[in-house]
């Protein structure tokens, strides 16, 4: 029996729900055939528990955090983590350089990683796809001008021209999430456009337009929908990107200011203590570490899942 | 070659009217007045501030100042530090080598572990061999590397004392008529210890930056391996009986090796990145310090300088890496 026969032996195909709803249908199995694949990807599965254990964490920070993530005690700094010699239980993870509790001060960061992530992926996703659309569909000198323009942003190391446009915006988290999504959208322009040239020429495109579908229908209802798996693995791997290049702008000083609790951020306020406080460093970034690891994991999965050319290989 | 070579370039024409487009309006979207400046924190009487706008060209349209920096950088002028009053191309080729040097050997670094790796990742396919490769690589490959650096730092620097924490070479050692190559300068200088300094201030930075192409190119290799690996051509040189090692390290490689060398180039821009990061963090006085340090002090030629610069260089190394991919695909060339 084939995998696909697994599956709709799996999705109760071919018994009684396709003439009731057929539409419905094919959507459940199209999405049992896709955590099909997922989910034979261990790492992916582990990835996606990992991520959904810290949104968890960030969505619940206020309630799980043991202490104020600002709040500042004159009589516990730097305390080493509980199971070093003078650490105390009531700061788990130990405190910094002003007393702050560092545990409570990565879960509260955990809302900004994910906060930085979701609006950079969001607002490159959304540019890209409908400048790629446009370069694709229109082609000519239109689709000229905007891949040149997309070559240009291209030539510059992304977390230079990041630090450069935060120079020239001030410093700052929005600003850095402005620099990190223009850095990232060529990835979203180039996908989008590849994947349209190639859909236009197919036949279920044209007879759509000889039924009279206009072009924005065509661009966004017709071809759209069949060009989305790349662009969803590339917005994973840009939500992890914009994670660590966020936390990298911190750790510069042009990301999120002090005092918030910001990973990078508290990497950089770390860094003065890295011989006399390994903790203060260590945590900050094994949280970076574990998010971004476990969105690549889930990143890696997915392309197992939706580039057929990439499955089984 | 020579009609591919000249295509090539010709496409890097645009994008670096572009890219100098970008660098000119750069100082122009900055808030502020220009001479304001220029004066700090003194006052410039009206007079004298018109004096100076007509000295920067700031009076002209803006097509012609556009056209009057295009004409500077063709001639050399790529602007003047407010700090140092220096010029940032000096600047630039005094600290280039230093950058230079640790790119380099980072990338030797990410292609010596990073391609046998992948080929022995991709033979044993499936193995704990390959799995703890690759994993591995994925770790790697979400490295916010500033961190790696520090975590570094502290275990080889603090707790076990084998390296220093930052520059590239000891006070001790000073070479007056150096290249700007460290290593190179310290061996032939003949100074007892002076190599053993270098190399040994060399490796963490290198092992940093080199961190996450080194997991790109082993993931790279590998998969393109597995791909050859599964043509008939392999299976006829496998049938005719040659060993092992000719089938994978000859006839396989060769072919897997064509996108892992444009991987390698793609890497360079990552590098130049990661080179902003790492040398900040190991005070290693190289491009991307330079970058970070003049956006702090707010030297702004020196970043409209600089971003251009480093930009032309991503660019003539993109360009080399198209060459070279013409070399060893000669079928890129017949397009």
């Amino acid at each position: 029996m084939s995998h696909i026969e697994a599956q709709e032996a799996e999705a109760g195909v071919g018994e009684s729900l396709p003439d009731r709803a057929p539409q419905k249908s094919v959507r459940r199995q199209m999405l049992a055939e896709f955590w099909f694949y997922f989910s034979e990807n261990k790492g992916a599965v582990i990835g996606l528990c990992v991520f959904a254990l810290v949104v968890i964490i960030a969505l619940a920070a206020p309630i799980i955090a043991p202490h104020s993530p600002t709040l500042q005690n004159r009589d516990a700094l730097l305390i080493p983590p509980f199971w070093e010699d003078g650490g105390r239980l009531s700061y788990l993870l130990g405190t910094d350089a002003v007393g702050r509790d560092i545990l409570s001060r990565l879960i509260f960061g955990a809302r900004y990683s994910l906060f930085i992530g979701v609006i950079v992926v969001v607002i490159a996703v959304s540019l890209g796809i409908a400048v790629g659309l446009i370069a694709g569909y229109v082609g000519g000198w239109v689709d000229t001008v905007i891949m040149r323009v997309m070559d240009i942003i291209l030539a510059f190391p992304s977390l230079l021209l990041a630090l450069v446009l935060v120079a020239v915006l001030g410093p700052g988290l929005t600003n850095a999430m402005i620099a990190i999504a223009l850095v990232l959208q060529p990835h979203f322009v180039r996908l989008t456009r590849a994947s349209v040239m190639a859909e236009k020429q197919r036949d279920y495109v044209t007879a759509a337009r000889v039924v009279g579908a206009g072009p924005i229908r065509l661009m966004v209802v017709t071809i759209l929908p069949n060009c989305l798996g790349p662009l969803i693995v590339q917005a994973t791997l840009s939500f992890s990107n914009a994670i660590l290049d966020a936390a990298a702008l911190g750790f510069l000083g042009m990301g999120a200011q002090p005092p918030t609790p910001e990973w990078g951020t508290m990497l950089a306020e770390a860094r003065e203590f890295i011989l006399r406080a390994w903790w203060v460093v260590t945590f900050p970034g094994v949280a970076i570490l574990i998010t971004v690891l476990a969105i690549n994991l889930v990143g890696d999965g997915l392309r197992d899942a939706l580039d057929p050319k990439m499955k089984r290989s | 070659m020579f009609k591919f070579l000249l295509s090539r370039v010709a496409v890097l024409i645009p994008t670096f009217i572009g890219v100098s487009i970008v660098a000119f309006a750069f100082i122009r979207l900055l808030p502020g007045d220009p001479v304001q400046m220029l004066a700090g924190e003194r006052v410039v009487s009206p007079e004298r501030h018109a004096e100076i706008m007509h000295a920067l060209g700031y009076d002209q349209p803006i097509i012609m100042q556009y056209l009057d920096y295009i004409w500077r950088l063709l001639h050399g002028d790529f602007g003047t530090s407010i700090v140092t009053k220096r010029g940032v191309i000096g600047e630039f080729f005094k600290l280039f080598p230093a950058t230079l040097e640790l790119s380099f050997c980072a990338i030797i670094f990410a292609v010596a572990l990073g391609v046998p790796a992948g080929v022995f990742a991709a033979v044993k396919r499936g193995s704990w061999f390959d799995q703890t490769v690759m994993g591995a690589a994925l770790v790697g490959y979400s490295m916010p590397i500033f961190w790696w650096g520090l975590l570094l730092i502290i275990l080889f620097s603090g707790t076990w004392h084998l390296t220093p924490v930052s520059g590239r070479i000891d006070l001790l050692y000073f070479f007056p008529k150096g290249t700007g190559f460290m290593i190179y300068d310290a061996a032939v200088s003949g100074q007892k210890g002076a190599l053993r300094s270098a190399l040994s201030h060399l490796i963490l930075p290198a092992i940093v930056l080199g961190t996450i192409p080194l997991a790109v190119i082993a993931r790279q290799t590998r998969s393109a391996m597995l791909e050859v690996l599964g043509e008939d051509y392999v299976r006829t040189a496998k049938a005719k009986g040659l060993s092992r090692f000719r089938v994978v390290g000859i006839h396989a490689l060769r072919n897997a090796l064509i996108p892992v060398v444009t991987t390698i180039g793609l890497q360079v821009g990552v590098m130049m990145a990661g080179a902003i990061l790492t040398e900040t963090i190991f005070s290693w006085p190289g491009i991307g310090k330079w970058m970070v340090d003049s956006v702090f002090k707010r030297d702004y030629p020196v970043v409209q300088g600089g971003l251009l610069l480093i930009a032309m260089v991503i660019m003539f190394v993109n360009l080399v890496v198209d060459l070279l991919y013409g070399v060893i695909n000669p079928r890129v060339r017949v397009r």
